[in-house]
């Protein structure tokens, strides 16, 4: 590059960084509007034009997280002044909180929804990313008979969209009573993700220079103690990368959720949904749930972010 | 401590046959050099004798031991490679550290710390200890390379082109260096090159491989001064060895294609049976020499100063030869000189097989 930059240069520059706030701004859009929407005022929730300046609330998340029914008359002022803060959001909604017979406030589906979707996601990310780490480090390292075929094989579990199978998986699970568990979900996605996972380490693994392992197994280290004391620190990056991208994929998946759960296992993304239904919607109440929902991969993508910056550029830097 | 030897070790990488037939025997305590161009099948014998590759053929013996069932841990050697041979992750001090922790091996903290000191202060790296190894310098990473091999007491050091990715001062540098650590050490040391200045100057004995065959064994002296062929004639010293075709007449050499002729009276022993048959002629050229008198005639192509030297290139009718002269010797390019050499040194080869007449005698 020239040492110095022309004005012509520089004001394409602050076009192109005006070109990518912009470009920025349309993407971020529906997240500003799924926020803002979960700490509105209910009837603010759904005003033509949509109300920008508000006095944000808790509430949504309070209705979100308890079983609510409509209160037929105003509560009492002694109710009122008995309750805790967050139940007097509830009231102020027209609504009041469902307790047991003994006074213990009810849980909304919600929590456990979400639990749910942790386990599952988790589990099958962990075991998408770690086997498809070993099997990557065998075709990288290891002369294989028809290499290239098992590997096209691999890939090939991917060229079909996942829902066409979906009838008979369904009648499977059935069969054998993998219906509506977090087990049967786990080993769907992780069945998934496994072909992806594979593919991406291999190309990690043969980053990797061969080198420093067999220097290991010189020095008297086993294969095995080779891989986890050389090859996989330096595999990092891809298992980092390998793994933002697993997780994203198990914890969106709606269609298999929708149809091999019902309660036990059901997932968030299912689950969220389902709520427009019961009642009249109440639009803040499922934007909590949204937003809440979209803060792990949110943060986890924000504590992998370098590891995922190489692995979205993988392939483009070589030495 | 060991004695190494390879019998008639083949081996080939799908259709690509890396190595026939080789044989080597390295005595304890010897500095061999294995020289030969990139692709001839010296990486392929070290990694062998690690145990990284099995051959198809032959057996490896360590000491006396078939060495084909043991794996790279147990044959207990040490590899320095050209590159990667150290963790980027680990500090200097780690890297060191490294190679004495296997479970098989069993060394107390202590002793590894007073390992890693000593072998720090043979290598004056003591203040690169806890540095990371990504922001070392070239030669400062070698020598950990090194250190890390030798921090462990192997049989036998492998070396794989350990200096050709430095620039030429350090290259000089660590050659010194690391002679002087196989003599303090009196260890085996395997050491391959592609670099014929590094074979001759650091080698107890060279071994020269050309696709994947020892061409020669030998002493520096041996290899230089007497090649096997014309391809160890060619490829050792620098510039190579003048080789012309031509055929010995009554004393006389003759050659062939450039019709002229050089007194041969005395030199390397000649028979009947040399006499008119096709040869070629090899002579290294600091044993060309200019002369007002001398009995050809050729024009300088080219100078080359190298300041205690000059090489030059001489040409005749179209033929090239090269002449290591004085740096005295005052010559300009076109000008027309006239050369002799010294019939004691030249080397007769057989013009069909290249082989040496002494040799194949």
């Amino acid at each position: 590059m020239a040492a110095v930059t022309t004005s012509a240069e520089r004001s394409l520059n602050k076009l192109a960084i005006v070109g990518v706030l912009i470009v920025t701004m349309i993407f971020l859009a529906p997240i500003y509007w799924i926020a803002s929407t979960a700490f509105k005022p209910r009837n603010l929730a759904t005003t033509i034009p949509p109300t920008v300046v508000f006095q944000p609330e808790i509430s949504p998340f309070v209705k979100l997280f308890t079983k609510r029914s409509q209160l037929r008359t105003a509560p009492t002022p002694e109710q009122y002044a008995a309750a805790p803060w967050w139940e007097r959001l509830v009231f102020d909604g027209g609504e009041k909180v469902v307790r047991s017979g003994r006074g213990e406030v009810q849980w909304s589906g919600y929590p456990s929804r979400f639990m749910n979707s942790l386990i599952v996601a988790i589990t099958s990310t962990i075991l998408a990313v770690g086997m498809g780490t070993f099997t990557a480090y065998g075709f990288s390292r290891f002369k294989i008979k028809g290499e290239q075929d098992l590997l096209f094989f691999i890939l090939s579990t991917r060229m079909l969209p996942p829902v066409v199978v979906a009838i008979p998986m369904f009648l499977m699970y059935r069969a054998v009573g993998l219906n509506d568990t977090h087990w049967g979900l786990i080993i769907l996605y992780t069945a998934f993700n496994l072909s992806f996972s594979v593919w991406l380490m291999k190309g990690f693994m043969d980053e990797i220079p061969k080198e420093y392992e067999e220097a290991a197994l010189v020095d008297g280290y086993t294969r095995m103690e080779a891989f986890f004391k050389i090859v996989l620190p330096e595999a990092a990056t891809g298992i980092a990368a390998t793994a933002v991208f697993c997780f994203i994929t198990a914890w969106n998946e709606y269609a298999f959720a929708l149809i091999m759960t019902n309660r036990r296992a059901q997932t968030a993304p299912p689950f969220i949904p389902s709520q427009v239904g019961s009642g009249l919607p109440d639009w803040t109440v499922i934007a909590a749930g949204t937003f809440l929902f979209l803060l792990p991969v949110a943060i986890f993508t924000f504590l992998l972010r370098n590891h995922l910056l190489r692995g979205m550029s993988f392939g483009a830097i070589r030495k | 401590m060991a004695h190494i030897q390879l019998k008639n070790i083949s081996k080939t990488f799908g259709n690509h046959t890396a190595l026939t037939g080789l044989n080597l025997d390295i005595a304890d305590g010897e500095f061999f050099v294995l020289l030969g161009e990139t692709g001839a099948g010296k990486t392929t014998t070290l990694r062998m004798i690690a145990g990284l590759e099995k051959p198809d053929e032959g057996q490896i013996f360590i000491d006396g031991a078939d060495v084909a069932d043991w794996g790279a841990a147990e044959r207990d050697v040490a590899l320095v490679l050209q590159q990667y041979s150290l963790y980027p992750r680990y500090t200097v001090r780690e890297n060191l550290e490294f190679p004495l922790k296997p479970k098989i091996r069993r060394i107390e903290p202590d002793e590894i710390k007073t390992r890693v000191d000593r072998v720090a202060r043979t290598l004056r790296i003591e203040h690169l200890l806890d540095r990371k190894t990504d922001r070392l310098s070239g030669g400062e990473m070698q020598r950990v390379s090194i250190g890390r091999a030798i921090v462990r007491k192997p049989r036998v050091f492998l070396m794989d082109e350990p200096l050709s990715a430095l620039d030429a001062k350090l290259r000089e540098a660590l050659r010194t260096e690391l002679k002087n650590i196989q003599m303090n050490l009196g260890q085996t040391f395997l050491f391959v090159t592609h670099d014929q200045i590094e074979a001759m100057s650091m080698g107890d004995k060279v071994g020269v491989l050309n696709h994947g065959r020892i061409v020669q064994t030998g002493t520096p002296y041996e290899i230089y001064n007497n090649p096997r062929d014309t391809y160890v004639a060619s490829f050792v010293g620098s510039p190579p060895m003048n080789l012309i075709d031509g055929k010995l007449v009554n004393g006389r050499a003759v050659m062939a294609p450039l019709n002229f002729e050089l007194p041969f009276a005395g030199g390397a022993k000649t028979s009947a049976a040399t006499d008119g048959r096709p040869l070629v002629f090899g002579i290294r050229p600091e044993d060309v020499y200019l002369e007002s008198g001398a009995p050809v005639e050729a024009r300088v192509h080219d100078v080359e100063n190298h300041g205690v030297e000059k090489i030059l290139t001489l040409r005749v009718g179209d033929a090239m030869l090269r002449a290591t002269v004085p740096a005295r010797t005052d010559v300009e390019i076109e000008q027309p000189v006239r050369f002799a050499w010294d019939p004691d040194k030249v080397v007769l080869f057989d013009k069909g097989s290249g082989i040496s007449l002494r040799h194949a005698g």
